[in-house]
């Protein structure tokens, strides 16, 4: 009890220094006047994902991911989707699974809400993961969006998701690239080696 | 990715880094890669709302200065920093110096205004540190005034007794020198002489200004003597 009672004292204590110094509030900026270029969104993403490390294709259906899968990865190891039209060929991920027993995926699929063309990242939420690590634990990582489902930019997602409901949700941009160290490139440090992305039509 | 493994999740933040609304974290998305590495975003920008099921999930709000530099209006909008790094790559001196020189773990120009505001006399050397060029307030994509209170810095950090002797005495006797024009030019004289004459009055093992330069050699009359020399024909 006197424990909790110092830590009350020190939020307190905080938030009151914090009412006591802060300048007078301003009226909320609009921000609606940010707008994207809204023209050739899906060239202009395939182009940007691919400067920033990815890959990415322009696909008419299912059939054609499936194809593609199969020339491009190690269809030997273990593969996992959160896609019932893939279930046929790859394991569905459980979203009970304790998430240590991802350790050894391959590829995992995934499909994205949407894309954002003017930096090349997806919108995912665990909803679409399955499970939370399946995007960073992956040593490669592929993602599905709709054509239609292509923003300009960043403000456009957040007039999306700015009032969306989700526990965990990340933009993800590619494979995972550090360099941190000595300004040396290192892909895969944090997350997968590859990152591909497939455009459905 | 540790996050999603682990059974409990503790995240740390400065309480200066908050938004009014989520829809505004684009406009900090897209200013934020772009000026630290270049690229148009980071890899992974994660958002948490609950901790995942059977995960533990908890928040602590750091002070640490904050508020106190929240209370100081010449220096608050330093709290604006969103960590890109642009002030320091852009600056002349910390890209001659590098990060440890500055003896504080935010270095560079905001660095250096921040850190005074954490220990006044231990960074008391940090905003002398600049040329006051403006460069970094010139790319800071969140308007920080960096040089104008790096400037106001130097002002704080004198008013608190906290300049070194010797600088507070040369700026004093700067003040003197330049306050009058005939105090100016006598003094001038005695420096061309001393300079001339006794050199080493000046320049010896005891002024550590000339341990590793020269000063050139004096002029021999300044431009007033060969001004009115020259002015003698009129």
């Amino acid at each position: 009890m006197r424990q909790n009672d110092g830590i009350m004292n020190t939020r307190e204590k905080i938030l009151e220094a914090v009412l006591k110094n802060q300048p007078a509030t301003t009226a909320l900026p609009d921000i609606s006047v940010f707008k994207g270029d809204n023209t050739d969104l899906t060239q202009k993403y395939i182009d940007i994902f691919k400067t920033i490390g990815g890959d990415a294709f322009l696909v008419e259906d299912i059939a054609a991911i499936k194809k593609l899968i199969n020339e491009n990865f190690d269809t030997g190891k273990r593969i996992v989707t959160t896609l019932p039209e893939l279930s046929d060929s790859f394991e569905l991920i459980s979203a009970e699974a304790d998430p240590h027993s991802y350790e050894n995926i391959e590829l995992a699929i995934i499909k994205a809400h949407f894309s954002v063309a003017e930096n090349g990242a997806v919108w995912l939420t665990e909803g679409v993961m399955g499970q939370r690590i399946i995007p960073y634990i992956c040593q490669h990582l592929a993602v599905i969006v709709n054509a239609e489902n292509i923003v300009p930019s960043l403000h456009e997602a957040y007039e999306i998701i700015g009032a969306g409901e989700y526990g965990f949700g990340a933009f993800i941009g590619g494979p995972s690239k550090t360099a941190d160290i000595e300004q040396a490139l290192v892909l895969g440090a944090h997350g997968p080696l590859t990152m591909t992305v497939f455009i459905l039509k | 990715m540790g996050a999603h493994l682990s059974e409990v999740q503790i995240a740390s933040m400065g309480l200066e880094k908050l938004i009014p609304q989520k829809k505004h974290l684009g406009i900090f998305l897209r200013l934020l890669a772009r000026s630290a590495t270049g690229q148009p975003i980071t890899i992974y920008s994660s958002h948490y709302k609950r901790p995942r099921k059977g995960q533990e999930m908890h928040l602590i709000l750091v002070d640490a200065g904050r508020t106190r530099q929240l209370g100081r209006p010449d220096f608050r909008d330093s709290l604006k920093c969103i960590k890109c790094g642009s002030c320091m790559n852009t600056c002349p001196v910390y890209r001659k110096s590098g990060g440890l020189s500055y003896h504080n773990t935010i270095s560079g120009p905001i660095g250096a205004i921040l850190a005074p505001n954490l220990d006044m006399k231990n960074h008391a050397d940090l905003p002398y540190a600049s040329t006051l060029c403006g460069s970094c307030s010139n790319v800071c994509p969140v308007k920080i005034n960096i040089h104008e209170q790096l400037y106001k810095w130097r002002q704080e950090i004198v008013k608190e007794g906290y300049a070194a002797n010797t600088k507070a005495f040369g700026m004093k006797t700067m003040a003197w020198t330049l306050s009058s024009p005939g105090k100016f030019t006598t003094v001038a004289k005695a420096g061309k002489w001393f300079m001339h004459n006794v050199p080493f009055v000046v320049n010896n093992k005891f002024n550590p200004w000339y341990k590793q330069r020269d000063m050139p050699d004096g002029p021999k009359e300044s431009f007033s003597e060969w001004y009115n020399k020259n002015n003698e024909t009129k």
